[in-house]
């Protein structure tokens, strides 16, 4: 025996751990992964790549080069951005265009507030955002599932659900014959849809979910309360007006609501801390999000709505704190056995 | 569905290997270390010095204040010295030794093992009983029992809760106590309802031990207003916030006394030490240590007297391992690594716990991901995250309204987080510097 | 020319108001200051480091203009030489506390004092001594974490890999005692400089009796009363088994350094001794 470890209890771990966690997202990620695969094929794999190996090389050069500190990669939380950034992008999109994501993404995104755990908005989202913007003609091409999957720079494009209508909408077109035009709810469910890799499936981004809540590694507050809240803002403007707008199951299936509510709002270090905290933040990522698809110009607006109630996060930390023990009323009910 | 608390909570492996391990008594050490401080409040006062004769349960040192507690020799022989050795808190403080000779006990002392039914003290006198008798909570807290009978002017005490929820990983020795001694423990009970003057009694167990829920049950049948409250696994239910709230539902405010809500708790190893106190006029001074550990020969629960060494408990239970990396005085979540082997055993030890090299170091600390799990597993509803970062750059102010104090330590936070980060070591540290700041204030406004 | 008119105008009309309500704010608001403080302010040493026990030079130089007597005020930093300064533009009379610099009392380097476990928890002095008394036997001595050296705002500590010690560089330290609170073993403590840097001090904090002491660490102050029987100016009191220099009443004999059993008294910044050597040049020959 040498000499004896004294430290502070407790004296036990969980075995918990930053790399346990963000390989579980990895993981639960496969399945949405598997699903462009399926639907976009050589497009998907192409992008999906890319973006996860620019994420990794920008935050080792930036953590060894910049900050000198040791290189955090193996951590797998570039790994995550790398992915996630992929998942909303269209298959389509040029090398150059995912490079320069992946860059702002870890460079802005991450790395310029201290890496990780430090930054203030979701970096895949910095990166999304950053290039809806700057490229928007190649952002918002969609190639047209299945039919394209051999193909990558020269897929056939479509349009996505969300666009359909939005432009409907604005040219006049009553809902019920948009409707007509839009894949099924059958077809949303599975992913025949356009959209961008990870969003389309929705079925394997439900396994997914289940995969983090069973795990643990977030919990139901976040993706409920945004999922939910979308149901019900949404459902009460479509029983207001059902030729303007549209079904809360349309709004949950199209576009990148699921994704989003599961995988980029529940971002550990840009969602708040609090329980009740998370249900406020979810439920202005539902509301913002429809309020954008129906009145904002863009047709998406999940991507949007997540950045801007990251923004609130501090604000919501300060303000909304935990429910302490002992702030129930003194007096309670008489013992009764 | 069980009962349990409402707030976070964790549930560490088990591993309660000695649980089917009947106490064993443990021979008496040839010197034996008393320390004068075993209990919350102000030390002893020694009575005795150096070459005097005493018996066993002799008191030795006595309760210098309302807070404090008399301490007895466990041991018959003569008195060594009186020295600062190093005890389970770490430093160097005094401890009279006592050189064992044969085992000579006190007169009026009833040894014999017939349980004796019919309580016939009143309530003054099993208080002032249990005072002298030197009693502390022996659920690992040690504050002196006497007090908590005392309820502060104006208010009263409903029911009395006994916490028989053992929910640290590895401890066994409540366990034992509930199935081989059940009958005293409840004996124990009633003196204690006679002394709160209540009507009603709830024992909480945790599911885990459904052979001590059933025994329990089983003999506290006729006994009236006694119950058993089988309670969902789910660590820190021991907690005295935790384990009121999980039995009766109620929340005891923040800052404030259980008896703010009518309970009062004490352990089920505490009611057996006041059967004894009472019906067989015998102070405190031994107590059910459980020795465990994996790599541990021959895990077991000891009878043990104050005093004896830790490493004569190791040796009983098969030696130190050649593997041992930590030594903790209690349990994993809440014990205290000792330095050496040498620390007395105390009123307060609860359990002896030997980790193997590979389970004792910390894993490296890393920077904090922002995951919540700690906000989420905390069972006081705190952020302790949050209080980490205040206690690490020394704001104290804020601590305090972030609640440092509410905090009980029970050390979910520091389990649970995926970076490794000490959260706990720095909300204790909050804890202390924001207490003291407290306490100062009060004192200038008086 | 209309347009070009009216703008004039509004801007003339606007920029009018404002003069107005600014000339009526600033009388209205007007907060009187010493212009004593400013002065005082000069003469500090603006380096905010809160010595002096007020949040930065400026308030001290407010406490300084308002207080009647001053003697008991001290800026550590530039000690007496600045409070006479300050006492001569406040017509004041300044203390005549001496210049300061911190030193370590502890010499439990890892030679000294055997390492008995090992501390695995927050790399913190005060989480470790709220835990218990250190990797070693002495429950008094430097526990290594150096919260010291990073509550020195100055640079003016470092830990010493080989010793495990904390060392102050004197040149650095300005004396604004923030080691001293951050120290939870109270083992660095803030002493006069003394003439040409030279100090003598107990280089120990050790309370327990003697051979506990010794046993934990062999150059511990072990209250064996050598160096207060034989100081000639009274300048040590023993206490709790530890000796204490007064460094007001040292006259530097070092007379206690040589008389030390274990060494725990040290000498700082005086030239060698000449008189050991020519003792041992005789030895030698002899």
């Amino acid at each position: 025996m040498e000499k004896l470890i004294v430290s502070p209890s407790p004296h036990v771990h969980s075995g918990d751990s930053v790399k346990k966690n963000m390989y579980g997202v990895i993981i639960a990620l496969l399945p949405a992964l598997a699903a462009s695969f399926w639907f976009f094929g050589l497009g998907a794999l192409i992008v999906t790549l890319t973006s996860i190996a620019a994420c990794l090389l920008f935050e080792h050069l930036i953590q060894v080069y910049l900050f000198k500190r040791p290189s955090t990669i193996s951590d797998g939380s570039a790994i995550v951005t790398g992915l996630l950034l992929a998942m909303n992008l269209p298959s389509n999109l040029p090398l150059g265009i995912i490079i320069i994501g992946a860059a702002v993404a870890i460079g802005i995104g991450k790395m310029s507030f201290g890496g990780l755990g430090q930054n203030p908005f979701n970096p895949a989202l910095v990166g999304r955002v950053f290039l809806l913007i700057s490229f928007p003609a190649q952002m918002t091409s969609w190639p047209t599932p299945i039919i394209s999957r051999t193909a990558y720079l020269d897929a056939t494009t479509g349009a996505t659900p969300l666009s359909v209508v939005k432009g409907g909408l604005i040219s006049g077109t009553p809902l019920s014959e948009l409707m007509a035009q839009i894949p099924s709810y059958k077809d949303m469910l599975i992913g025949t849809m356009g959209g961008s890799l990870g969003e389309v499936a929705a079925i394997a981004l439900l396994l997914g979910l289940a995969y983090l809540l069973i795990k643990k590694i977030i919990t139901w507050h976040i993706p409920v309360s945004v999922v939910g809240s979308v149901i019900i803002l949404a459902g009460i403007m479509h029983l207001a007006d059902p030729e303007v707008y549209p079904s809360p199951t349309f709004h949950v299936l199209s576009g990148g609501l699921l994704l989003g509510a599961f995988f980029m709002a529940t971002d550990y270090s840009s969602s708040p801390m609090a329980n009740k905290g998370m249900l406020t933040y979810g439920v202005g990522i539902g509301v913002l999000t429809v309020l954008i698809r129906t009145f904002g110009s863009y047709p998406e607006g999940v991507s949007f709505a997540i950045l801007i109630m990251n923004s609130f996060t501090p604000l919501i930390n300060k303000y909304i704190k935990p429910k302490r023990f002992g702030e129930k009323p003194a007096i309670q009910k008489a013992y009764k056995n | 569905m069980l009962k349990t608390f409402s707030l976070g909570g964790i549930h560490p492996e088990e591993n309660k290997l000695s649980a089917d391990c009947e106490i064993e008594v443990l021979p008496l050490s040839p010197v034996v270390k008393v320390p004068i401080s075993q209990h919350i409040g102000a030390p002893a006062q020694a009575l005795v010095k150096k070459g005097d004769i005493v018996k066993t349960g002799q008191v030795i040192a006595k309760s210098s204040g309302f807070v404090s507690a008399n301490i007895h020799s466990p041991v018959s022989g003569t008195v060594e010295k009186l020295e600062e050795v190093i005890d389970s808190s770490g430093y160097r403080r005094t401890a009279i030794i006592i050189k064992s000779e044969g085992d000579e006990w006190e007169e009026g002392i009833d040894r014999s093992p017939e349980i004796k039914r019919e309580i016939s003290s009143g309530k003054e006198e099993i208080i002032k009983r249990i005072a002298e008798a030197g009693i502390v909570g022996l659920g690992g807290a040690t504050f002196p029992s006497h007090v908590k009978l005392s309820p502060p002017p104006g208010q009263k005490c409903e029911l009395l809760i006994i916490n028989g929820v053992e929910c640290e990983p590895y401890l066994t020795g409540d366990h034992r106590l509930m199935l081989e001694k059940g009958e005293e423990v409840l004996i124990g009970v009633q003196l204690l309802m006679k002394a709160l003057d209540v009507k009603r009694a709830i024992i909480g167990i945790e599911n885990n031990k459904p052979d001590a829920i059933k025994h329990i049950t089983n003999l506290s049948k006729d006994i009236e207003g006694i119950s058993v409250q089988p309670l969902k696994v789910q660590y820190p239910q021991g907690g005295e916030k935790q384990l009121i709230e999980a039995c009766i539902g109620r929340q005891v405010p923040s800052g404030k006394l259980p008896i703010e809500v009518g309970a009062v708790v004490h352990n089920v190893g505490t009611s057996y030490a006041i059967y004894e106190a009472i019906q067989k006029n015998k102070p405190l001074i031994e107590r059910v240590v459980t020795v465990t550990g994996k790599s541990v020969k021959k895990p077991g629960n000891y009878l043990t007297r104050i005093g004896t060494p830790v490493s004569d408990l190791i040796e009983a239970a098969g030696g130190l391992p050649e593997d041992t990396g930590k030594v903790i005085s209690g349990g994993p979540m809440m014990g205290k690594a000792l330095s050496t082997v040498d620390v007395p055993v105390a009123k307060g030890t609860s359990g002896v716990l030997i980790m193997p090299d590979e389970l004792s170091s910390r894993k490296p600390v890393q920077d904090c991901i922002r995951c919540a799990k700690c906000v989420s597993v905390c069972s006081m509803g705190l952020s302790p995250y949050l209080l980490m970062a205040l206690s690490e750059r020394a704001i104290w102010d804020s601590a305090e309204e972030e609640k440092v104090l509410d905090c009980i330590e029970c050390g979910s936070c520091s389990y649970i987080c995926p970076s490794s980060r000490p959260l706990l070591d720095y909300i204790r540290l909050g804890k202390s510097k924001v207490g003291q700041i407290v306490r100062s204030r009060t004192t200038q406004q008086q | 020319m209309n347009v070009v008119l009216l703008t004039i105008l509004t801007l003339v009309g606007l920029g009018v108001i404002s003069a107005v309500v600014l000339y009526m704010a600033s009388k209205k608001f007007y907060v009187f200051e010493d212009t004593r403080i400013d002065v005082v302010e000069e003469i500090l040493p603006a380096t905010n480091c809160g010595g002096c026990g007020f949040p930065g030079c400026r308030a001290f130089a407010e406490a300084l203009v308002k207080a009647d007597d001053i003697s008991s005020m001290n800026c550590p930093v530039g000690s007496s030489a600045t409070m006479a300064k300050v006492a001569e533009a406040l017509g004041k009379v300044a203390g005549n506390a001496k210049p300061q610099v911190a030193v370590v009392r502890c010499n439990g380097t890892c030679e000294h004092r055997l390492k008995l476990n090992n501390y695995d928890g927050a790399i913190s002095c005060a989480v470790a001594a709220a835990l218990y008394g250190g990797e070693t036997g002495c429950s008094y001595g430097c526990l290594g974490c150096g919260d010291c050296v990073e509550a020195c705002k100055y640079d003016a500590m470092y830990m010493d890999e080989e010793t495990g010690l904390p060392v102050i560089i004197e040149d650095k330290c300005i004396a604004c005692g923030k080691c001293v609170e951050a120290c939870p073993k109270n083992i660095i403590e803030m002493r006069n400089i003394g003439p040409k840097s030279r100090r003598i001090f107990v280089s120990c904090v050790n309370k327990d009796k003697g051979p506990v002491a010794k046993k934990s660490c062999e150059v511990a102050c072990i209250g064996c009363n050598k160096c207060f029987k034989i100081c000639p100016h009274d300048a040590i009191t023993m206490a709790d088994n530890l000796a204490y220099i007064d460094d007001d009443a040292c006259k530097l004999c070092r007379k206690c350094v040589e008389v030390c059993p274990t060494f725990s008294i040290h000498e700082l910044n005086f030239p060698p001794r000449k008189k050991k050597a020519e003792e041992e040049a005789a030895a030698v020959e002899s």
